[in-house]
């Protein structure tokens, strides 16, 4: 149960290539060391510009803060296939007006075995951001249940959450919330 | 302890700093001197400690105001009140005549100056003085680089509160924050002030719930660049990131245990979120609670013997503590709709916390042994709270007047401050620890 998932595994390989080239290490000596006002510092004039390094040890100021950015990740998605299922305030109840759009994705899934599928629970942004991790996680796993009854390889499904943090619509009125409470069939 | 030099010792220094001060100067520009005036105190303290601090010699040569950035530091933290000073200049050498300062009811006088050196860097000097018992409290150097001027700031004003007060400054610490730029998501690192923000990490996928290993060094969050997400720890000096939790399902909610050497965080192995511990360097994780419910943001308490965690097994969120083996839950808060994200202080006495009271979400605070629980904010959208190290100020995010941002508030509520942040989407701040 606890084994890393594949697809992940992967994108993490190709990643630490591309983030090396990315690292802005400044070798910057360390600030903040301070001497007593009797001991005036010593004044370096063979320096110009950057620093003497301070501690000799890493070479890496200990305040430097080394910038990292990662790309995104698009997988193009089956065409004419609804991929998201919709929920009430707090509930991670599937409800019927779902059928279709499982059904739908269920059919895709059992005649394309090698597909794989991240289900993405989200919610709105009431409630505390942890919790709404938990909560769309559940949402998550009832969607894997629902496809697993019409026939879906458990091995085809990851149920995940992204909570509250990527809301379909931005308004905070009822209408946007609603169309944020969805857990979304991303294929991987 | 720091070993202070007296007064006595002066001569000789006084040739030297005229001696630098004699060499080529670049101008620069005092632009951001009033950068440090967004400090907003919105409540009065009982007991603050007058002080008062004449502008440093040469400080029109640099980009920050020195005495600004003090001022602010040190009445953010809500136990001190700026007398003006009176028109005189002076700099650390000057033996000043404190009678009429103690007049002006100035308990305290800093003073100092800002030489460029040989070397390019600044060296920042001052003296702090004892306004009422006629005392010369000592006084430092830093000689820092234009970028590190803020940093050195900072360490004037740890000196002060520290002599001050007794208790160690937090001023020079850093804090860690999330950020939404367009569609960037950044993992933010900034000096105690707000100010000085650089980015550490940023993603076209979302980012939450940094924590800053006990160390300093490290700070452990969740990012959801693989469209999951999954836990690492990232070497913010270097860069360097290691995966820590990338199970079945969502990995959330990090944080370190206090000797560093574990992370307790919120797994969906099994399907339902509940709490785990995992080995700093690796590892299958164990799990701690058993519940049918959601068990999420756990932390540890102080010593290490106990975690607070959130669940929802009793109905509503509401927040639990176990012992560090999952032993003996017991839930700790009973009044307000849900209670979440619970934040103990460094010395073991208090619990930071958000509660659900009339629809807003309040800033909260548990005095841990009498269990008497005060309302700190009348804001409603308030997050994520942390201590500062010193355990005398609560960090924490919230919106005001429409905008996200972070503010900071002493422990009885009484000094609110809001941080120098960018507009735009802000949350999730986590105060970072000592270094060394």
């Amino acid at each position: 149960m606890t084994k890393t998932p594949q697809p992940a595994d992967r994108l993490f390989r190709a990643w630490p290539a591309r983030l090396a080239g990315l690292f802005l290490v400044a070798a910057l000596a360390a600030c903040g060391s301070s001497v007593k006002l009797a001991d005036a510092p010593v004044e370096d004039r063979n320096t110009t510009s950057a620093l003497p390094s301070g501690d000799g040890t890493t070479g890496v100021d200990p305040r430097n803060v080394a910038e990292v950015q990662v790309p995104g990740i698009d997988v193009p998605q089956p065409a004419a296939l609804s991929r998201v299922v919709y929920f009430d305030y707090d509930s991670f109840v599937v409800r019927a007006d779902s059928a279709e759009v499982l059904d739908a994705n269920a059919r895709f899934l059992k005649a394309n075995p090698n597909r794989r599928v991240g289900l993405e629970g989200h919610t709105d942004e009431r409630g505390g951001r942890e919790y709404n991790i938990a909560l769309g996680q559940k949402r998550a796993e009832s969607v894997r249940r629902a496809l697993s009854l019409l026939g879906v390889s458990e091995s085809q499904m990851e149920p995940v959450s992204f909570g509250e943090e990527r809301p379909a619509a931005l308004g905070l009125d009822e209408a946007s919330f609603a169309r944020n409470r969805r857990v979304e069939i991303t294929y991987r | 302890m720091l070993e202070l030099n007296r007064f006595e010792a002066l001569p000789t220094r006084r040739q030297l700093l005229t001696h630098a001060a004699a060499l080529p100067l670049a101008a620069l520009p005092l632009k951001d001197a009033l950068a440090q005036f967004r400090v907003e105190v919105s409540g009065a303290g009982v007991s603050q400690i007058p002080i008062a601090a004449v502008a440093f010699r040469n400080n029109g040569q640099i980009d920050q105001d020195i005495v600004a950035i003090v001022r602010a530091d040190l009445e953010r933290s809500g136990q001190f009140r700026f007398v003006e000073p009176l028109p005189l200049q002076m700099d650390e050498n000057t033996r000043p005549d404190l009678a009429p300062w103690r007049e002006k009811g100035s308990d305290a006088l800093l003073t100092g100056s800002v030489t460029r050196l040989a070397d390019g860097r600044f060296d920042v000097r001052f003296r702090l003085w004892d306004a009422v018992r006629v005392q010369d409290l000592g006084g430092l150097s830093f000689p820092a680089s234009a970028r590190d001027l803020r940093f050195a700031a900072h360490k004037v004003s740890d000196y002060v509160y520290e002599k001050l007060t007794g208790e160690k400054g937090v001023f020079a610490t850093r804090i860690a924050y999330i950020t939404k730029v367009g569609a960037r998501h950044i993992l933010n690192v900034a000096d105690s002030d707000g100010e000085g923000a650089q980015s550490a990490f940023s993603s076209s996928m979302p980012l939450s719930s940094p924590n800053w290993s006990p160390n300093g060094a490290q700070l452990a969050y969740v990012s959801f660049e693989a469209r999951k997400a999954v836990i690492y720890s990232h070497d913010v000096a270097t860069g360097r990131r290691r995966l820590l939790a990338n199970f079945r399902g969502s990995n959330s909610a990090p944080s370190w245990s206090p000797d560093g050497r574990q992370i307790v965080a919120a797994l969906a192995i099994t399907g339902n979120t509940q709490i785990h511990v995992l080995d700093a360097s690796g590892g299958a994780p164990r799990r701690l609670t058993q519940s049918a419910s959601i068990d999420t943001e756990p932390v540890y308490s102080p010593d290490g013997r106990n975690i607070y965690f959130v669940s929802d097994r009793g109905g509503s969120a509401q927040i639990y503590r176990m012992g560090a083996q999952g032993d003996n839950p017991q839930r700790i808060t009973f009044s307000g709709g849900q209670n979440t994200s619970p934040a103990p202080s460094p010395d073991g006495r208090w619990l930071a916390f958000i509660s659900r009271v009339g629809g807003g979400d309040r800033l909260h605070v548990m005095e841990l042994s009498s269990g008497k629980v005060t309302a700190l904010s009348d804001t409603s959208a308030d997050e994520n709270p942390s201590f500062a190290p010193n355990s005398r100020l609560i960090l924490y995010a919230t919106r005001v007047g429409g905008r996200e941002a972070l503010m900071t508030s002493t422990v009885d509520g009484r000094v609110k401050t809001r941080l120098a942040t960018p507009q735009g989407d802000i949350r999730e701040p986590d105060w970072g620890p000592y270094v060394r």
